[in-house]
């Protein structure tokens, strides 16, 4: 595991939640309760999960815009929860993220030359303004966009051009490590292929690394290597793309497999749904034993009283369940 | 069966700062009792303002529909007066939106949401319309209902909110609901739940249903005809199965191709539509899906109507014929 690009190891981040001026914490958000993963140099790693499953905060303590509570992380071999804040930045731009809304991501008052020339003169990549300019071009073509999109401003893009820019100022940093949260689930769908098909590309042609966080379980099978599914704070499995795909181990993930409906209706009229009972409880107050006690189908006895561990239960395949 | 709601060549425009958009431009559809009917399509294809114009619901004056009729149990919506249509949204015609928070009224408890229309439009005394709100959110499966009357929506998560809104929609015993993308805001799990539960409902109780939704394995899943739509048009109806097993329009075959499945293979590339979504202020003359098309043509610079190719089969596509050869080769 020494060439691992990212290593994660019980990672650990609670939001304390108030009371009110002076009465102090009310209570904790276990966003993230002990999450363990490795990233290898060119792999991509998908998170998947519902709302409030701690994918997003993952990410953010992956990125060092939240400070974890606990745990480490080990970004091409620095401890990123010890380093200053000057060396934290040099490393920092070796990791960037896409963010799902590129409409709120990017300054509306900017034009996109602008907005892709800024990262590279504050680190002082190129210092030249001709040669940046050079670069902003070069940014631009690699992205599929053209020169002339540089004196344009994000309104007068249409949602694909502007992930298309997100992309580019992820990319002006020359970085090793992606984080792509939900990079396509505000795009319509004529427009989201076109998207995971360029970062496909940009992965190859620079060996791009990424941690591809989304909901929608297609998309996210069809770009990773490897996937880890989430669910209230912690990874319930984590495999190979087709192990986790064709002999998921954990109810959770059979369920949120189950609930894809598949475009063809004659595929669907006979297909057996396993819809869930109840809802994600909190993660204020997260339920005893396994988290998913409360809504798993065949939970026993032990499944309320004893956290199952992430175990392997056949090689590289990883579920948190007792009866995996 | 009978046709339940026909709406016949609507045009919906929107007056905008850079000029009249056609939101809805001549697009004609039914649904028959019973029936569930998918609008599909991507944003501002004009799935929503469709909805929203059978609702006569259309923001005035910027919005106003044009021309075409409405016609549904035989009668046009689009000549009642204010009144009468005030009981066809409240009685006839039940609506589930996308995100259940803005159209839940966050100062009004759950119960009062419910009984309001009850008493108005079905003529029931308070405790009678309260047991009646009582048995539709057990109906949704919201458990403990004595008790959520007296909640407001705040308390509710989003897929106990949308339940609620089932609950609204069908509790003056409506023929016609209308769901505008009625999981989108929801999580994968939940959305199922909610579908099964609106399709259980919908059979149970005998109601027509028009799902609008971008989704194409929603629609496989739940209707029973679909309409596609872009840029203010049907460019493409029919029965769900014949529409996925053979379609005769290249942007229906564009979107089918361009999402990956999880009953597939994976695919080492994906087949995205090239080009960008069209910008309704600025149609190109013609079909306006002609600049992402493949299968363009000269002629594609006139409109093409949509015409039938088989048993309620309709294209509108100049080379519908050509697709049909190629997809078979």
């Amino acid at each position: 595991m020494s060439q691992a690009l990212l290593e994660v190891q019980d990672l650990v981040k609670h939001f304390p939640v108030g009371g009110g001026l002076l009465k102090g914490a009310a209570g904790v958000v276990r966003a993230v309760e002990g999450v363990t993963f490795s990233i290898q140099r060119g792999e991509t790693l998908g998170l998947v999960g519902e709302s409030g499953c701690g994918k997003t905060t993952t990410g953010r303590c992956v990125l060092q815009l939240e400070q974890p509570t606990s745990g480490r992380i080990v970004f091409e071999g620095a401890e990123l929860t010890g380093l200053s804040q000057d060396k934290l930045r040099t490393v920092r731009r070796h990791m960037q993220v896409i963010f799902q809304d590129p409409y709120s991501s990017l300054n509306p008052r900017m034009t996109v030359g602008d907005i892709l020339a800024e990262p590279i003169k504050v680190h002082r990549i190129v210092s030249d303004p001709a040669k940046r300019q050079a670069r902003v071009r070069e940014l631009l073509e690699q992205v599929g966009l053209h020169a002339q999109h540089a004196r344009r401003y994000p309104h007068q893009l249409s949602g694909g051009q502007r992930q298309r820019v997100g992309v580019a100022r992820a990319l002006a940093m020359q970085p090793s490590l992606i984080v792509c949260d939900e990079p396509v689930s505000a795009l319509d769908v004529s427009i989201q292929a076109q998207i995971i098909n360029l970062l496909e590309e940009l992965q190859a042609r620079f060996g791009l690394t990424y941690l591809f966080i989304a909901h929608d379980l297609s998309v996210v099978r069809h770009i990773s290597d490897r996937v880890a599914v989430m669910y209230l704070g912690r990874i319930v499995e984590l495999a190979d793309r087709q192990s986790l795909y064709d002999e998921a181990l954990h109810p959770y993930t059979r369920a949120l497999l189950s609930a894809v409906p598949i475009p063809d209706p004659k595929l669907e009229a006979r297909r057996e749904r396993t819809v869930l009972r109840g809802e994600v409880p909190s993660p204020l107050n997260p339920p005893s034993g396994c988290v998913f006690h409360p809504r798993c189908p065949i939970a026993v006895d032990r499944c309320s009283a004893e956290i199952p561990a992430l175990r392997e239960i056949k090689p590289g395949h990883w579920a948190a369940c007792h009866l995996a | 069966m009978a046709t339940l709601l026909d709406v016949r060549d609507l045009k919906t425009t929107f007056l905008t700062s850079s000029g009249v958009v056609r939101a809805v431009d001549g697009v004609s559809w039914d649904i028959e009792e019973g029936e569930t009917v998918a609008l599909v399509g991507e944003s501002g294809c004009g799935k929503s303002v469709s909805a929203l114009s059978v609702m006569r619901l259309v923001d005035e004056p910027a919005g106003r529909i044009e021309s075409g009729e409405i016609v549904y149990k035989g009668r046009d919506l689009l000549k009642l007066s204010e009144e009468q249509m005030r009981h066809v949204r409240g009685r006839e015609i039940g609506m589930i939106f996308q995100e259940p928070m803005t159209s839940l009224n966050p100062v009004l408890s759950i119960g009062r949401q419910l009984t309001e229309g009850l008493e108005i439009h079905m003529g029931m005394k308070p405790p009678e319309a309260r047991s009646r709100a009582v048995e539709m959110l057990a109906m949704v499966g919201i458990p403990d209902p004595e008790r959520r009357l007296g909640q407001y929506p705040h308390h509710f998560s989003g897929g106990m909110r949308q339940r609620m809104m089932i609950a609204m929609a069908l509790a003056c015993n409506p023929s016609l609901i209308l769901a505008d993308e009625p999981t989108t805001a929801l999580d994968v799990t939940i959305q199922a739940q909610i579908l099964e539960l609106m399709r259980d409902l919908a059979r149970r109780l005998g109601v027509a249903m028009l799902i609008i939704t971008h989704n194409l394995g929603v629609v496989a899943r739940y209707a029973d005809r679909v309409n596609v739509m872009y840029a203010g048009r049907i460019i493409e109806q029919a029965s769900a199965t014949e529409l996925y097993a053979n379609p005769r329009h290249p942007y229906t075959l564009g979107l089918l191709r361009s999402v990956p499945r999880l009953d597939e293979p994976r695919r080492a590339r994906l087949d995205p539509i090239e080009g960008q979504p069209p910008d309704l202020t600025r149609l190109p003359e013609g079909c306006a899906f002609a600049p992402r098309c493949a299968y363009r043509v000269e002629r594609c610079g006139e409109v093409p109507s949509l015409v039938a190719l088989g048993a309620g089969h309709r294209s509108a596509c100049w080379e519908a014929e050509r697709l049909v050869k190629e997809l078979a080769a």
